[in-house]
């Protein structure tokens, strides 16, 4: 009987926890989903102490306390900007516990028979300290602290292979003949494996991982529910194994590049040089970091006059904000045009391609941080079939989503990736920093259109010289 | 067996559930699904708490401490930064409320 209660009890919370998940189908309703995903964790956290109870209540209280006030803190001055970093740390805190609660828990039931709960064990403490390294290298490329280029050494396919065979086979035979002696060396192994694995990965590609990190911190999470016979565990792990998964596949898919290739990193694509067919001289080496100062030739007349009467002509304008708009800071001057120019009368349309920033959906919170209605922003195949019938498009700090030498030539590294087709509209307004290619590697040829105004250097700046043009009477 | 069968059995169901779920998520929502279930990830504190239950040796007293404190940091930052980006996303019918983050 208390055995079915006990069921049916795990089964409301999960219910809970999916009709949060399920209410993050629109903006209004997903913060009530918020909530009720929060409010089944810790339903869980009281069902937990429920049952067991707990032999050492400070330590718990301590340690809770220690956590949950750094991680509020942390949660209220973080930047939108900082968000990608934020939640790479996160997750590696996630991996952590999980990597930590597998050990003990291994470690408790000492050597003996592999059997399946043992080994999920195993999983757990592997899967969670990999993505604890993992995490960690992710969030130092994402908040800068780190190069954010991949690093790729000789072999380094093979070696993170190996090293991670190596710490599987560590961790097996740890269960068999001494947890104690062998388990360790067995996670540090896990780990380097993580970190190798993602110091390959960079720039443009870093969405593709944070979203595989939060597929693997669930995965150890859900590991560890099967050698623990949680089910509340399995199944929450379960769910975030899912949506990690989803989202990991949604950005390759928006960059037309196979999982398995972004995490072989660029090798073989290390000697990307800028397709360019009209600029040999400027071909630079992909992984140098952009100069200080940037080689923009510099036009023989000021573009911005053009520009502004471009845009003080046009009805109908779509903006593309890339990431470089938000390394400049200048998404509160974009937003501010867009509120005037639709003040005035004008038809404003953000235009977002689905890996524009450095996580899945960053553009949204981004403008969404700087005050842009939701209702403003469009995905790209929403937006691609009216550009043909668009006056200006303003392009801030993107260039690889744009280029349309991912439609127009063959062989390139973009080539057939989706595009926001900018070059259909009748004038485009390129607000980029130089005319250096995107991450890929391939010169933009939307740069050489004749109907592009090139408005080179600090998005803020440019921006803010729109603004001005346009500043109320 | 029967453990390990029905683990696995709440496994698939739950991937295949939320799996049909997060796809109908919006581009627009994917960076606060990922922190929310971010925050979900660390549901692991529940593994810690059952480990606690028991008198434990310090050692294991100590690791495990650790892990409650880095799920708990977890999940609070988890559901505090998404509620506040939640917040921040504003159609034109809503343009009026003022909830300040």
């Amino acid at each position: 009987m208390s055995q079915i209660l006990h069921l049916l009890l795990d089964l409301s919370v999960i219910a809970i926890l999916l009709g949060g998940i399920q209410r993050f189908n629109s903006p209004v309703s997903a913060r009530f989903g918020n909530r009720l995903a929060s409010l089944a964790l810790a339903l869980g956290v009281v069902l937990a102490l429920w049952r067991a109870g707990t032999a050492h209540p400070l330590l718990l209280a301590a340690a809770t306390l220690a956590g949950a006030a750094v991680g509020w803190r942390l949660a209220m001055r973080v930047t939108m900007v900082q968000i990608p970093a934020m939640v790479a740390f996160q997750h590696g805190a996630g991996g952590l516990a999980a990597a930590l609660v597998a050990y003990v828990e291994l470690g408790v039931a000492g050597q003996g028979a592999l059997d399946a709960g043992r080994l999920s064990g195993l999983a757990g403490l592997l899967i969670g300290a990999a993505t604890f390294s993992g995490s960690m290298i992710a969030a130092a490329k994402l908040s800068g602290r780190v190069r954010p280029t991949p690093l790729i050494l000789p072999g380094h396919g093979t070696a993170t292979a190996a090293v991670l065979v190596v710490s599987l086979v560590a961790g097996t035979w740890a269960l068999r003949i001494s947890p104690e002696a062998l388990l360790v060396p067995a996670a540090l192994l896990a780990a380097a494996g993580g970190a190798l694995f993602a110091v390959r990965i960079g720039g443009a590609d870093m969405p593709v991982l944070i979203s595989f990190l939060n597929a693997t911190a669930g995965l150890a999470a859900a590991a560890c529910g099967i050698i623990l016979k949680d089910r509340l565990l399995i199944a929450f792990g379960a769910t975030v194994a899912a949506s990690g998964s989803i989202l990991t596949r949604v950005m390759c898919h928006a960059m037309n590049r196979r999982t398995a290739k972004v995490f072989a990193g660029h090798q073989g694509e290390v000697n990307w040089r800028p397709f360019d067919m009209f600029h040999k001289a400027q071909a630079a080496p992909v992984d140098s970091p952009p100069p200080a100062a940037a080689p923009a030739p510099k036009p023989a007349t000021d573009p911005l006059p053009a520009a502004v009467a471009a845009l003080e002509a046009a009805r109908r304008i779509v903006i593309v904000p890339g990431y470089g708009m938000a390394l400049a800071q200048a998404q509160f001057n974009v937003a501010s045009l867009a509120a005037r120019w639709t003040a005035i009368g004008k038809s404003v349309k953000f235009a977002i391609h689905p890996v524009a920033g450095r996580m899945p959906g960053h553009m949204h919170v981004l403008l969404a941080e700087a005050d842009v209605n939701y209702d403003l922003l469009h995905e790209m195949d929403a937006v691609n079939p009216e550009l043909g019938d668009t006056d200006v498009v303003l392009v801030v700090g993107a260039c690889d989503v744009v280029n349309p030498a991912a439609v127009q030539t063959e062989g390139t590294p973009i080539s057939g990736m989706p595009i926001l087709e900018a070059h259909l509209a009748r004038t485009v307004i390129v607000c980029n920093l130089d005319r250096q290619p995107g991450y890929s590697g391939v010169a933009n040829l939307l740069y050489d259109d004749p109907k592009t105004i090139l408005l080179l250097g600090d998005a803020q700046q440019t921006t803010a010289s729109l603004l001005a043009a346009f500043a109320p009477q | 067996m029967t453990d390990l069968f029905f683990a696995l059995v709440v496994f698939a169901v739950s991937f295949a559930i939320g799996d049909r779920l997060i796809r109908r998520v919006p581009p627009m929502l994917h960076t606060p699904l990922m922190s929310m279930t971010n925050a979900i990830s660390a549901v692991v504190i529940l593994g810690a708490l059952a480990l606690l239950a028991t008198d434990r040796a310090p050692g294991q007293q100590a690791l495990i401490a650790a892990a409650v404190a880095a799920a708990a940091f977890n999940i609070v930052g988890g559901f505090a930064i998404t509620g506040r980006m939640l917040r921040m996303f504003r159609s034109e019918g809503a343009a009026q409320r003022s909830d300040g983050a």
